[in-house]
């Protein structure tokens, strides 16, 4: 079938995006927040690849971080705390056709949807995670998370927290079929681009943690990163994070790393300083969950009579005489 | 003295003279048990019972008898695994009261029975006896005991070598035990020998040929050994099988349902009772297209569900009392966000961890009024086996129309009880509808409820133009998160008008019995057969009883006060529990009464008196009627 010109141009037209396409609501997170960035990212990436908003989900939990799905124009679910992984596991397996995110934060994923996250990355299921680490809890105002650095003062800790911080990076890399982990942080929006990209476009689960300031409640947290680039160590491969050349004239500090090397991931995992910022690890082979259960199933009614029937066969007691033949 | 009179009821049974000038007796309906140590295979003796039974024609209800482990010590008194069969000349709508007889494989697992009151006085024991010569003295010292004392107390013990005819066709007499034993079963109530030979090898359709035929050589074996040496011989008419009826417990009939029901996605998570569900779906849910995710926890389950419901497949979560409580933080946001979804909730004993393997009917307020917040949502309640099957295309149609989460409580006593329905019909209304993938008209709210229903058309993704963020927070009609005063009462107002909408769509439950009368009795769930039964007993001895059975619990339907003006007095019957009057401090000021009780109660401002057990099993017909029958020979005071 040839299309006319006209046709042509209305389609594309049509089928191409603005950023405006993907801005839902005005974003109400603090000035400065880290999940500014994030969400331009984001929204960045959706233009880029041109996704049909309508089949574009953003899943959350709870937290500032989970706000985010109100502020895109595609399909969102706001869920509740700590759950945000398996909503997205359920949209994902009903509906391998929509390209699912899920945005959480430290402690929506790493506290109390901990569990989901260690098993979110077993089913390797096709998402984009973006877990959003400010190391506080913002919106119920200061308290220490999980992964506050140990002497944090908060709310609940006046006199500074009292464990040390954990490490999602290690803990991710540790947990069986994880296939794509990586670091961004909010204030390298060129890389934090790039590290979302290549989640999005791997095939599995993509872990994403985004180390993010939380202006309110860690105040020049982050401050001494800012200031001296050497502490931040970008990981570069060709299979991995390839910088901009101003990138790298910037950030001197460079680790060639080889993604598909477990073992050295681990290692550059445990670094808290200076900061890995890059892909650690990245497996496409791993099977997918939501393929291996859906694979080949298309349902019609037909399929379910002739099931149904074959099930009731099973159980029937017939009247003398009435029983088919075999 | 007494252990010779048992050795003679034995000897008595084998001088017998051959079947043919055996009495045979006729009987309306008989409670036969069969016990032994878990593993022993009394559980597929007694389905098979029921199995051959039902092909005959006859009623028959079926109920498991399972110990909380899977290997309790063997010979031990809370170990009894086994099979309770109601067999009825004419449909048989619940377990029964006590045995009339039963087998068991040794005599501490039927103590047990014993001791919960299970066994009718004086009925007839048929034990294996290869405890009176085994090498453990102690054994064979508790085993005389115990058929002493059984004797003593007017049961007709008879001893049966049922390990020695075994070995006499198998090596290992623990394998196969069990059909030496349907074979006797087979002989004494008359049942057809080729259907049981049939059962047989369908039971052991896995197993190789060679398996199957032992077993039928033992089934045979039990047969003869029983019209030889055995003086019982029993026959419940049948009338002729007219339409092809199913055979499934309730477990396996909810999960029919569930295939049947146009869901495709089960998400769930192993608790007992329920998880037997789980169990079929997971071998068959494929062959239709659909699949089981066993989850993380109940919490991943009940949210999986949930996200899949959202993106426009309805799907389910199957739980049980504990995992319920955990999932209903998630079933509150189903309820604000307005997504369909069904919950199938078996029932068991509780609180905590409780009696996992126990029935009760403990959950009903929970499912009513819990979550937090203002949270309606359906519940229903199946009251028999075809009821479980139908529930749930039901619930999964009421969900999506609705978009709410309907919950269906069944539970212990359902779940593994087997009797036989008419064979459904299929349609394809059974079916969900294909997923609404068409554009959202221009200026259409994702929330635009229906000001008098609150009904409203839910935008599923991938439809063009209906971008929007669903969310458990407070939002106004286009799905914004909103807090003012005025949007907040009308999204809960519209969230619960929905249930007014569904509820006008309802029928008025038929009374059972008399439209009027002095005493209305009122179920929910499981007891049906059970008061219907104690109904139609104490109707037969001059009282004026009737009962209401209801299946919609949230919503009711209409018309319960009407029908419940027209009696004397109103209580309801329940398995759950309920503050006794007579303990010295319970008063009107203070008693807790059954959950429907008191849900009746404060919708109808009527005084509703309730009578409850909560003894881990299903009521029986004779508890209700013996304590009707306590109650009007108090004048009725309290009924």
């Amino acid at each position: 079938m040839t299309l006319s010109a006209t046709h042509c141009l209305m389609r594309l037209y049509e089928e191409q995006h603005a950023l405006e396409d993907y801005q839902g609501g005005v974003p109400r997170w603090c000035t400065g927040c880290g999940d500014n960035a994030i969400l331009a990212a984001v929204q960045r990436l959706c233009r880029d690849e041109d996704l049909r908003p309508e089949k574009t989900v953003f899943v959350s939990g709870i937290g500032c971080s989970s706000r985010f799905p109100h502020y895109m124009k595609t399909y969102g679910f706001h869920g509740i705390h700590g759950r945000a992984l398996p909503i997205a596991q359920g949209v994902k397996m009903a509906r391998p056709d929509l390209q699912v995110f899920v945005n959480t934060g430290d402690g929506d994923c790493c506290s109390i949807g901990a569990a989901h996250w260690i098993h979110a990355i077993r089913y390797n299921m096709n998402m984009t995670m973006l877990l959003h680490d400010n190391q506080i809890y913002g919106l119920t105002k200061k308290q220490a998370s999980p992964t506050s650095p140990i002497g944090t003062k908060s709310n609940t800790t006046p006199r500074g927290s009292y464990l040390d911080a954990l490490n999602p990076l290690t803990v991710t890399l540790g947990v069986q079929n994880a296939s794509f982990v990586a670091q961004a942080v909010d204030w390298i929006p060129e890389v934090l681009y790039e590290i979302i990209s290549a989640a999005f476009h791997h095939k599995g689960f993509s872990f994403v943690r985004i180390i993010q300031r939380c202006p309110e409640f860690m105040p020049g947290e982050f401050e001494a990163w800012l200031n001296d680039t050497q502490r931040t160590m970008l990981l570069t491969h060709e299979d991995g994070l390839q910088p901009s050349a101003a990138i790298g004239r910037l950030y001197r500090n460079q680790l060639r790393h080889d993604p598909s090397d477990i073992d050295r991931a681990r290692e550059i995992a445990s670094n808290l300083d200076p900061v890995p910022v890059g892909i650690l690890y990245r497996n496409p082979e791993i099977p997918c969950y939501d393929e291996l259960r859906r694979a080949g199933t298309q349902r019609t009614p037909e399929m379910v009579q002739v099931g149904l029937e074959s099930e009731f066969d099973k159980f029937t007691v017939w009247p003398e005489g009435q029983q088919p033949a075999a | 003295m007494n252990a010779t009179r048992a050795a003679v009821v034995t000897e008595l049974a084998r001088r017998r003279s051959p079947a043919a000038a055996k009495e045979v007796i006729t009987l309306q309906q008989h409670v036969i048990e069969i016990i032994s140590d878990s593993g022993e295979g009394a559980q597929r003796c007694g389905q098979s019972v029921g199995s051959i039974a039902a092909r005959m024609g006859n009623g028959v209800w079926t109920v498991e008898i399972i110990p909380a482990e899977i290997q309790p010590p063997a010979r031990s008194v809370a170990g009894a695994s086994g099979n309770r069969i109601r067999l009825g000349a004419g449909p048989v709508t619940n377990g029964g009261d006590e045995a009339d007889l039963v087998i068991a494989f040794n005599e501490q697992v039927l103590l047990g029975r014993v001791r919960d009151g299970e066994l009718k006085s004086g009925c007839v024991i048929l034990l294996e006896s290869m405890w009176r010569e085994h090498r453990d003295s102690t054994i064979r010292a508790i085993y005389a005991h115990t058929v002493e004392k059984l004797v003593d107390d007017g049961y007709r013990v008879i001893e049966i070598p049922m390990e020695t005819e075994c070995l006499k066709h198998v090596a290992d007499a623990r394998k196969g035990k069990n059909m030496f034993a349907l074979g006797m079963l087979c002989s004494i109530y008359s049942l057809d020998q080729d259907l049981g030979r049939e059962q047989v090898a369908f039971a052991l359709k896995k197993k190789s040929r060679k398996v199957i035929e032992a077993n039928q050589r033992l089934l045979d074996a039990g047969f003869a050994w029983a019209e030889e040496n055995l003086d019982l011989k029993y026959r419940i008419p049948s009338p002729k099988v007219t339409e092809p009826q199913i055979v499934v417990n309730g477990n396996t009939a909810l999960a029919l349902g569930v295939l049947a029901s146009g869901m495709e996605i089960c998400a769930m998570y192993p608790i007992t009772p329920a998880t037997s569900v789980s169990h079929y779906l997971s071998d068959v849910f494929e062959k239709v297209g659909g699949l089981v995710h066993q989850a993380e926890d109940e919490i991943a389950a009940v949210t999986f569900a949930l996200g899949a419901s959202y993106a426009g497949r309805c799907a389910l979560t199957v739980t049980s009392g504990p995992g319920y409580s955990l999932k209903q933080e998630a079933l509150g946001l189903a309820v604000m966000a307005e997504i369909p979804m069904v919950v199938i909730n078996v029932q068991r004993g509780g609180p905590s961890t409780g009696q996992p393997t126990k029935a009760e009917q403990g959950d009903l307020l929970t499912v009513c009024y819990g979550s937090h917040g203002d949270a309606p949502k359906v519940v229903m309640a199946p009251s028999t086996i075809e009821d479980c099957f139908y529930s749930v295309v039901t619930a999964r149609k009421i969900a999506e129309t609705f978009n709410m989460v309907v919950v269906i409580l069944s539970d212990a006593s359902l779940a593994t009880a087997q009797t036989p329905f008419t064979r459904p019909q299929f349609t394809e209304d059974w079916l969900a509808p294909p997923i609404d993938q068409s554009p959202v008209p221009k200026g259409a709210k994702p929330y635009d409820w229906d000001n008098s229903t609150g009904l409203f058309r839910r935008f599923v993704p991938g439809q063009p133009g209906g971008m929007h963020t669903v969310t458990g927070l407070a939002h106004d009609r286009s799905s914004r998160v909103a807090y003012d005063p005025a949007n907040n009462e009308e999204g809960l107002r519209h969230r619960s008008l929905k249930l007014a909408a569904l509820q006008k769509t309802l029928t008025t439950p038929p009374v059972f019995g008399d439209e009027e009368g002095d005493l209305l009795l009122i179920g929910w769930g499981s007891t049906r057969g059970a008061i219907e039964e104690s109904v139609t007993r104490m109707r037969a001895e001059g009282h004026r009883v009737s009962s209401l059975h209801l299946t919609f619990l949230q919503p009711m339907p209409s018309g319960i006060g009407e029908i419940m003006r027209r009696f004397k007095h109103v209580m309801t019957i329940e398995n759950n529990w309920s503050d006794r009057l007579g303990d010295a401090l319970i008063d009107e000021n203070n008693r807790r009464y059954s959950a429907l009780a008191m849900m009746l109660r404060s919708r109808f401002l009527v005084d509703i008196d309730c009578w409850s057990e909560s003894r881990g099993r299903p009521i029986k017909p004779g508890a209700i009627c013996s304590e009707l029958r306590s109650r009007l020979a108090t004048g009725g005071d309290h009924a």
